[in-house]
């Protein structure tokens, strides 16, 4: 029955398969542009207002926060979120991905720095920020002994908004739980509670949503589903910040990609260009005899010889309309350069996440 | 002022008090009404007018008063304890509310719900026994009074619990006991003069006398005595509330 309830979200929200099918893999041969992505973050901030021009809906200011414990969640954190865009953090349990969303929301107290949403303070312009947030928590956070109706009510009233009953139908209607409006929440499945979930944060017409941990424990047809509707509200001009421990997810959803580790920003970056940069992949071939250098004939392709001049390295760009592959091996083979094997590498935006929060130890 | 959240959390707290129906109401009124039959019509009937005043009528107020302290610190702090126990709390600390507005609306409910509890307590009482009011409004000035008040302790006791166990603590080992030392079924004058002193130390004794008072104008303590204690207990329970919000304790880390 359950099973029933979660497949008609499933038809009502209508996914194409065809367009919801995974994007292009983020790949970029392991190590390569690790250094370049490492920008810091103020450049990445005057890089992004250049792009842009438009003023940022939060900007994040040498925040930092250290727990009673004496624990430092964040270390002077700087970001900006973009109007209307989803931007995708991402990082390891405990890097500070959930105590960064709770400064902003308020549920947490920072211990330096500021946050501004829309160029108001977090604290001094309280209710005008909150009003314009909606959360949804990464854990199922629900009134078991409520009604969905009563409980989505409840979480329009609170965030100050006057009753609409017809707008509180709708969301329940996007979100296929109108059939279980009048159901207490205790009976409704996993996926309806986190449906549940997004319809409170809906109540109040918010313009930036926080979807912390979204769909984690969701099934995968259930998380594209989930996924359409993200994007859904995005085109009706919400702002999205999305934690998730899923690449793919990332990948899929995130015009932005950010990268916590240890509380720390380590990496932001748009995704396309991260597709650029990423979408790469070396050519190894190894040679019969050793190379000191490379042959001048060679110098167009840049090429990379390794310590011991045992392999030559050719790194391209899979999505370009020429590798350049063929050209290659066919100017070796004038040059008179033999290779006994060769092989290809190519590493995921998983393997470069990893990467970099590894080295970020 | 966010009225509308205000509105939001008592009709939401109010809700709660029709879902547990036989909790809220039923059960403390069955309860009060057996201390009636026994210590009204049964036993009461033996024991000689107090004051000028028949035994059932004189433990009329500290009844009600028993329940009115337990049920406002029973729904204050088991309302602000769930969602805190559920991590629905986060909702809270994310909307544009104030810590007044919270206040006014977890109090407000469970102080409503405390006053016609003492109000269907009282009707029942007249059922039993003969009642006279002679001062209606000092009478329904120290319900609401005292439901606030006990509200207010009720909502820092659930702040400050970390388990179901402590909700419980403070009414069955304080307030019940206070309460049946507080003059609910006797006289403070009935007692040796030793323990008529140490009994003004409990803060109960000046919530039953004022009541008493409004009901038969008999008191142990003068009932401007009554009106200042209850005002600084509540003024104590609104200063703990607003250090809470002030350093967020055990709600924002």
């Amino acid at each position: 029955m359950i099973q029933a309830e979660d497949r008609r979200f499933h038809q009502h929200a209508g996914v194409d398969w065809a367009i919801a099918s995974p994007a292009p893999a983020l790949r970029h041969r392991q190590g390569v542009g690790c250094a370049a992505l490492r920008y810091s973050v103020h450049r990445i901030r005057r890089a992004d207002a250049t792009i842009t021009g438009v003023a940022p809906i939060i900007s994040v200011s040498n925040l930092s926060k250290t727990y009673a414990s004496g624990f430092q969640a964040l270390k002077s954190i700087n970001l900006d979120i973009r109007r209307a865009e989803i931007f995708a953090l991402l990082g390891p349990n405990g890097a500070g991905k959930t105590t960064l969303i709770s400064i902003i929301c308020g549920i947490v107290n920072p211990s330096e720095g500021a946050v501004s949403v829309d160029g108001h303070d977090i604290v001094a312009a309280y209710r005008t920020v909150r009003s314009m947030i909606g959360l949804v928590p990464q854990e199922l956070t629900t009134d078991a002994f409520e009604t969905v109706w009563a409980t989505v009510t409840f979480s329009r009233g609170l965030f100050g908004k006057p009753a609409n009953p017809g707008y509180i139908e709708k969301v329940l209607k996007d979100l296929s739980l109108w059939d279980k409006k009048d159901s207490k929440v205790m009976t409704l499945s996993g996926g309806m509670k986190r449906r549940l979930l997004i319809a409170k944060a809906l109540s109040h017409e918010p313009q930036i949503l926080f979807l912390d941990e979204p769909t984690a424990g969701v099934d995968v047809e259930l998380r594209k589903d989930m996924w359409q509707v993200v994007r859904t509200l995005r085109a009706s001009g919400v702002t999205i910040i999305l934690t998730t421990h899923y690449i793919e997810e990332a990948e899929e959803m995130a015009d932005r990609i950010g990268v916590i580790a240890k509380g720390e920003i380590i990496l932001v970056e748009r995704k396309d260009e991260l597709m650029r940069k990423l979408g790469k992949k070396q050519l190894v071939l190894q040679l019969h005899n050793r190379l000191t250098g490379i042959p001048p004939n060679l110098a167009v392709y840049g090429l990379e010889v390794n310590a011991d001049g045992s392999e030559l390295m050719y790194t391209y760009d899979t999505r370009a309309e020429r590798t350049g592959i063929s050209a290659l091996l066919k100017d070796l083979s004038t040059a008179g350069i033999v290779f006994t094997d060769l092989n290809t590498t190519q590493s995921s935006l998983e393997d470069i996440f990893v990467d970099l929060v590894r080295k970020s130890k | 002022m966010n009225f509308r959240a205000v509105r939001a959390i008592y009709l939401f707290e109010m809700a709660r008090t029709w879902r547990t129906l036989m909790q809220s109401i039923v059960s403390p009124v069955i309860s009060t009404s057996l201390y009636f039959v026994v210590f009204g019509a049964a036993i009461g009937s033996r024991i000689a007018e107090i004051d000028g005043v028949s035994y059932g009528a004189f433990i009329v107020p500290g009844l009600i008063m028993l329940s009115l302290l337990t049920q406002s610190i029973a729904n204050a702090s088991f309302g602000i304890y769930f969602p805190r126990f559920t991590g629905t709390i986060y909702e809270l600390l994310s909307a544009p509310v104030s810590p007044f507005e919270i206040i006014l609306g977890y109090v407000g409910a469970a102080a409503t719900k405390s006053v016609v509890l003492g109000l269907i307590i009282l009707a029942t009482a007249g059922l039993f026994v003969p009642l006279r009011i002679a001062h209606p409004v000092w009478m329904l000035s120290f319900l609401v009074l005292t439901a606030v008040t006990f509200s207010l302790l009720g909502f820092i006791i659930g702040i400050w619990a970390d388990g179901f166990e402590k909700l419980q603590v403070v009414p069955l080992l304080v307030i019940i006991p206070l309460t049946f030392l507080g003059g609910t079924f006797y006289s403070v004058n009935m007692l040796p003069p030793f323990w008529q002193t140490v009994t003004m130390v409990n803060p109960v004794v000046y919530l039953i006398s004022g009541f008493r008072w409004s009901f038969y104008e008999i008191a142990d303590v003068s009932v401007g005595v009554s009106v200042t204690v209850t005002l600084g207990f509540l003024a104590l329970c609104l200063g703990a509330v607003w250090w809470i919000f002030n350093t967020g304790y055990r709600l924002k880390t």
